[in-house]
Formats: structure tokens, C-alpha cells, sequence
């Protein structure tokens, strides 16, 4: 922290440890509970000089989330290995456009705006035991902001990277689309084939300002042993939109989200995609939470679902109209493919004093239809490869706007899944 | 396998679905290159007789064999009579959620096809708009019927089976069809080669004005009642009906 920091900063930062301090043994309303105490927090790491220098078999794991060595279809990266931000750099064209940069490093640098407008102020310090771990003992995360009036279409990489075993990373990450401006983001969160136990932590606050548009799309790539919590929350100024896409195709000890929009902004738009396969004995509690606050506000959650193997997963979607001009719609399907596996499919739809509101849903979990099945046999695909064919077509949902990169992605992290089911 | 034996042939069939048995010793041989159609009133089990050749696992053989090529089917599986040579076009084919009719057409073809292929069939079947949608998802009724053509295309099956392929499909279409039938089961057009089956089943007959076929046969409680030219029965059953038809002079009875 430079010395320049003020006294209402400085005050800040004490109440928010002193938040923190209180809630550290809290446990979450969701999920099974995590021993925080039995982690050491990841290790600092060297910077490197070039993506080009990661080891091959990172850069293997790397990008079945999305993230990719060769920078040319990307308009920056951030790459944090452990606790370190090994890598930050935008490409020239975009200097003027985007800034990447550890948090700590932006809070250094701009202390007063930061805690004033964004640091801890979507997500709050005392939720649980797991946002008191970041703000006691954050080990980073990335601060990405696209100025003012830039479209960016490009996708900004991030990744967060975990080498070691036995560890937590608590990462703090901040983007911010400024007014008119248009950012994509792909983050890709992984450990290192050999890890086995961890914990990542990890508290996200965006804000997306006047007709602003962020797609963030986020692939976990976790290991068996993983536990991961995301705390996430997104503020919507007057126009802007907010699409976040997220797809698990890899076994996680657990995981435990729920991310909120808060559309405060009249017009405000959030959709959720999620694409979810439960793997292995993968406890997987995901959902997502639209606050329809400002007048004309929509938002829509599509889910997918599908449980394998002793898997259990429940897909939340949460709906809260506090305008009487709002509109949402919820869609979660799923496919239970083992009969060890469990599926939970759990909409909540809450109108707040908003007699106007429209908020729907469409939750079912149903088998494919063996008809189908037969369909597709009958122009010769054996029956395993036509129930693997229509399940993949069953969670590679339409997700409009997507960027043909990232759909390249989700497409080649489904065949690769699929092939591994076969 | 001798060139004497047909190249489909059904002896004694009986099928039950659920409780009920729909098809009560159904006799049926089809020779290579042959096309015959299949006649009869509404639900007396034309489709059922289709679906039991694909192998559907509703439809349940209680009695008699179907044999292709020389071997008898009970016990392989849809995908491995496909393989062995059958292909149908259904009269409602079910739409598939997430799966594309460009995939389909992947599919039938046994490998990803050449996008000249593709093109083709969509000048030929005009499949423009539907190539890259959900197969069968909320396609027209004449849709359907394009796309399952340009499916059994790709597959080429030297046994094809229609269930009601002009069924729904208004006149301009149904000169499409037909061409799609004509290719699939002439082959190079050459008639001394024509080496590919069909077996056709159809109410109203238009479909003959596009499509050669050799023989027609009446499917009447259960069984096949009788047979004889195509468009004579198809004439015959026009003015009389079924129940005449069956007792009638110009057919052949079994
Ligand atoms: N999957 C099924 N489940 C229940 N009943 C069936 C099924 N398939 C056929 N049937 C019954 O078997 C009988 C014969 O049906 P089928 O579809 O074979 O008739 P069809 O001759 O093709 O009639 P149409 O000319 O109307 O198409 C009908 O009574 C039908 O309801
Ligand atoms: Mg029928």
C-alpha cells in the first residue's frame, strides 16, 4: 500500500478485516463445508517473459479452458501461477482499450477509487468463511478494466493456475467495463495434473457500466481432490448486459456457487448459459441469481445438466423481480445417466412487493427418448455413440452472441469429454 | 449368397405390439432391384411392417423370420441391420433436440461429408434452411419428408423402405421426392444394373408417376391379402375400396 492512501481509505480496509475476522469460522448457507485450516496458502512463483515458456504440459491443461499460448486471437492476458501474476500483458492495439494488472497492484495504484467504488463492494467481506479467507489472506487475482466507449471483441485470457498440493489460492478479482465499452472475457481456472488436495477461493465483482456489454466465460478445469468456492457478484449500470457462459466437463472434489446480478440499471440485462457434466463423485452446487431491480430489467438462466458416475449436483436458479417492469425466465434441464448419480434441479422465483413482475420457469429432469435413440441408430450409429451424440447436443446449448472462439472451445472440451465417456 | 434368393424375404411374420398382434403371417420376398408398394387401410399394420424390418424393440416377432442377404435379423440390433444394408424413410420422424440435420447427414453418411456432397443435396432437396436447425424440430410435414430423402441419400441402403413419403407434401415436392427416390433406387439409371430395393408404402399412389414399381401387395387383417400391377390395385381400390379389392378379379389372391 503506498503511503498516499487516505484516512477514509484506510478506514475502509480496517472494517473490512475486521468483517473478515468475525466471519472466518462462518461456515456457507451452501455446499459441504471446507476445512480451511488444513491448507497453507500457494506459493510465489517466476514471472515469466512469454506465454511461449510455460511448461508444455501447462499449456496442455491450459487450454481446454480456453487459454491459449498464441496471442494473436487475444486482446491481453493475465496469467497467475500459485500466488503469482506470472504473466499480464495487453497487445499493443489495445493499450489504449484495456488494463490488466494484479488487484493488489491496482489497489496500490489507485487506492481511493478502488475502495470506493468496487473493492468489496459487490460482494461482502463476512458472507462466509470463504470471502473472510480472501480478505484476510488474498494471494491476488486479476483487475482488468476496459475504458470507456472500446468494444473490444477479442477475448481478454485470464487463467489461475494452481501447482501445488495441499494449498489454497484466494484470489480477488475485479473487471470493470466502463461506460459503452465491450469486453470478453475467458477465464480458465486449473491445477496442475499432479495436484491433489486444495482449495481455491475465489471473490469476483464486476461492473459493467452504462450500455456496457461483459460475456465472461469461464471453463473449470479443477482435479479430483479440488474444492472450489467462487463468491461472484456483478453490478449492471443503465443498458448494460451481462452474459455469463460457465461449463464444468471435469471431476471437482466439490464446488459451490451461486453467483448474483444485481441489475440495477434501468434496461439491464444478465443471462446466464451454464454447461455442467458431474463426473466421478463430484459434488457440484452451482446457481445463479437475478436482482431485477431496475425498471425494464430481463434476465434468462438456461442450465444444463447432466450426472455421471456417483455424481451429485444441484442447479439453483434464483429469479428476485424488486420493479414491476422486469422479466425473467429460468430453463434447467437435465439427464441422469448413472444410477448412482443424484440430481437436484431447484428453481426459486421471489416478486418483492412487484406486482408487475414476469418471472417464469421450466425446470425438468428426464431421460432421452429412446425414439431418438432409434432415430439416429437407424442411419447406422450404434447406440452408445447415439446417446453420446444427442447428450452432447443436449448440453451444447445455443448461446447467442457467443464468440466463434469460444463456441470452438465449449465444442472441442464436449467431444473431448464425450470421447472420455465412451 | 444365390442369385435365385431375394434379397429381403418374410416368412410367416407375426408382430405383436404391446398385446395386440397387428401382423398375423405376413409372406413377403423382394428381389434385388425390385420396388414394391405397399397398400392398405389405415392402421392394419403397414407401418408396423416397416418398423419390425428396422428392427424398432416395440415391435416384438412372435412368429416366422425376416432374412436380408441370406441372414436372418432377429437379435442384431437397428444399427447393424443399417448397417447391413436397410434404410427407412419414416412417415413422423421424431425430432431430435441439440442434433442437426447436417449431422444427420454425417451420420447416414458413415463419416463427415464433403461439403460439395452437401451442397448438392441441398440444390436437390432445397434443405437450406433446415441444414443447420435441430432435425425435425418443428420442420413443415413436407420438411420432413426432404429431410429423410436426403438422409437415406447419403446412406444409400440397397433396401429402402418409405412409409408414406408423399404423404403431406404438395405437388411441386412431390416431384422432388420422387427424383430422390428415383436416384436412390436406380442408382446410375442404368435399369439392366439397378442392383438397389424399395418397398414403398402408399395411399393416394402419386408417387408412382415419379418412382417405377414392379408389384404392389394389400396388407388386410394382418396379412397380405392380395397383389398385382400397382397402379391397376391403386385403381381398383379407388372405386371399390378395400373390401372389394380384395376379392376382386384383377389381383392376384394369396
Ligand atoms: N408403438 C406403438 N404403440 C402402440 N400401438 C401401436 C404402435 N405402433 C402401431 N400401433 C398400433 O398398431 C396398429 C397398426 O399401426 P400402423 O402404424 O402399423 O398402421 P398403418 O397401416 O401404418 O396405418 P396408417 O395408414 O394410418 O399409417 C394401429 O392400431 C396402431 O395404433
Ligand atoms: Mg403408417
Amino acid at each position: 500500500m503506498p503511503e498516499t492512501v487516505s484516512t477514509a481509505a484506510q478506514q475502509r480496509l480496517a472494517e473490512i478485516r475486521e468483517a473478515a475476522e468475525k466471519a472466518i469460522d462462518k461456515p456457507a448457507t451452501l455446499g459441504p463445508d471446507v476445512d480451511i485450516t488444513r491448507f497453507r496458502t500457494v506459493s510465489e512463483q517466476d514471472k515469466i517473459d512469454s506465454l511461449a515458456s510455460l511448461e508444455k504440459q501447462i499449456k496442455e491443461t491450459v487450454i481446454h479452458s480456453g487459454f491459449v499460448a498464441d496471442e494473436s486471437e487475444r486482446s491481453g492476458s493475465y496469467f497467475q501461477m500459485d500466488r503469482t501474476p506470472i504473466y499480464e500483458r495487453v497487445q499493443n492495439a489495445f493499450d489504449n482499450a484495456i488494463e490488466i494488472m494484479s488487484t493488489q497492484d491496482a489497489l496500490a495504484k489507485w487506492p481511493d477509487e478502488m475502495l470506493e467504488k468496487y473493492w468489496w463492494r459487490a460482494v461482502m467481506p463476512d458472507k462466509d468463511k470463504y470471502t473472510a479467507l480472501v480478505a484476510l489472506h488474498q494471494t491476488e487475482g486479476y483487475f482488468i478494466r476496459v475504458k470507456a466507449g472500446h468494444k473490444v471483441e477479442k477475448p481478454i485470457q485470464a487463467c489461475l493456475f494452481v501447482s501445488e498440493s495441499n494449498v489454497s489460492q484466494n484470489v480477488h478479482n475485479l473487471i470493470i467495463v466502463e461506460d459503452g465499452a465491450e469486453a470478453n472475457v475467458i477465464t480458465g481456472c486449473n491445477v496442475h495434473v499432479d495436484v491433489k488436495e486444495g482449495l481455491h477461493a475465489g471473490i469476483s465483482e464486476f461492473y459493467v457500466g452504462k450500455n456496457a456489454k461483459l460475456t465472461f466465460t469461464m471453463v473449470h478445469n479443477w482435479g479430483e481432490d479440488f474444492s472450489v468456492r467462487p463468491r461472484t457478484a456483478v453490478v449492471v449500470d443503465d443498458g448494460g448486459v451481462y452474459i455469463n457462459n460457465y461449463v464444468l466437463l471435469t471431476p471437482v472434489k466439490s464446488i459451490q456457487s451461486f453467483p448474483v446480478a444485481k441489475l440495477e440499471g434501468k434496461g439491464s440485462t444478465a443471462v446466464f448459459n451454464t454447461i455442467v457434466y458431474g463426473l466421478k463423485k463430484s459434488i457440484i452446487d452451482l446457481g445463479s441469481e437475478a436482482q431485477l431491480i431496475g425498471e425494464g430489467s430481463r434476465s434468462e438462466a438456461v442450465a444444463r445438466t447432466v450426472t455421471l458416475d456417483e455424481s451429485v449436483v444441484y442447479s439453483r436458479g434464483r429469479l428476485i423481480g424488486r420493479t414491476n417492469d422486469c422479466k425473467a425466465h429460468l430453463d434447467c434441464r437435465g439427464i441422469v445417466q448413472s444410477s448412482a448419480s443424484t440430481q437436484w434441479a431447484i428453481p426459486d422465483l421471489v416478486s418483492e412487493g412487484a406486482p408487475g413482475a414476469e418471472l417464469s420457469h421450466e425446470a425438468a429432469i428426464s431421460p432421452i427418448a429412446a425414439e431418438e435413440i432409434y432415430y439416429l441408430m437407424t442411419r447406422g450409429l450404434p447406440k452408445d455413440e447415439a446417446v453420446s451424440m444427442i447428450t452432447r447436443g443436449f448440453v451444447n446449448i445455443d448461446i447467442p452472441g457467443l464468440p466463434d472462439v469460444l463456441r470452438r472451445q465449449i465444442d472441442k472440451a464436449l467431444e473431448e469429454t464425450a470421447k472420455e465417456a465412451m | 449368397m444365390a442369385s435365385a434368393e431375394p434379397l429381403l424375404l418374410i416368412e410367416d411374420l407375426h408382430v405383436s405390439v404391446g398385446d395386440r398382434e397387428i401382423l398375423r403371417g405376413v409372406d413377403l420376398a423382394i428381389g434385388e432391384g425390385e420396388t414394391h408398394v405397399l397398400l392398405g387401410p389405415n392402421g392394419t399394420g403397414k407401418s408396423t411392417l416397416l418398423n419390425t424390418i428396422i428392427g424398432l424393440p416395440n415391435y416384438r416377432v412372435t412368429q416366422g423370420r425376416i432374412v436380408f442377404k441370406g441372414q436372418d435379423l432377429s437379435g442384431l440390433e437397428i444399427d447393424e441391420r443399417a448397417r447391413l444394408g436397410i434404410g427407412i424413410a419414416f412417415q413422423r420422424p421424431p425430432a431430435v433436440r441439440g442434433v442437426r440435420l447436417r449431422q444427420m447427414l454425417d451420420v447416414a453418411a458413415g463419416g463427415k461429408l464433403p461439403e460439395e456432397t452437401v451442397v448438392k443435396l441441398d440444390e436437390d432437396l432445397s434443405l437450406e434452411y433446415m441444414l443447420d436447425r435441430e432435425v425435425n424440430m418443428g420442420f413443415s410435414g413436407g420438411e420432413a419428408k426432404r429431410s429423410e430423402m436426403a438422409q437415406l441419400l447419403v446412406q444409400e441402403p440397397d433396401l429402402a423402405l418409405f412409409d408414406e413419403p408423399e404423404s403431406g407434401v404438395d405437388l411441386d415436392n412431390i416431384a422432388v421426392v420422387g427424383a430422390a427416390m428415383n436416384a436412390l433406387l436406380k442408382g446410375d439409371g442404368r435399369v439392366s444394373e439397378r442392383t438397389r430395393s424399395g418397398l414403398i408404402i402408399t395411399h393416394t399412389g402419386h408417387i408412382l408417376q415419379y418412382v417405377n414399381a414392379d408389384i404392389a401387395h394389400v396388407l388386410y387383417e394382418g396379412h397380405l391379402a392380395c397383389r398385382g400391377n400397382p397402379l391397376d390395385l391403386i385403381d381398383e381400390i379407388s372405386r371399390h375400396g378395400y373390401d372389394a379389392c380384395v376379392e376382386c378379379a384383377i389381383c392376384q389372391r394369396l
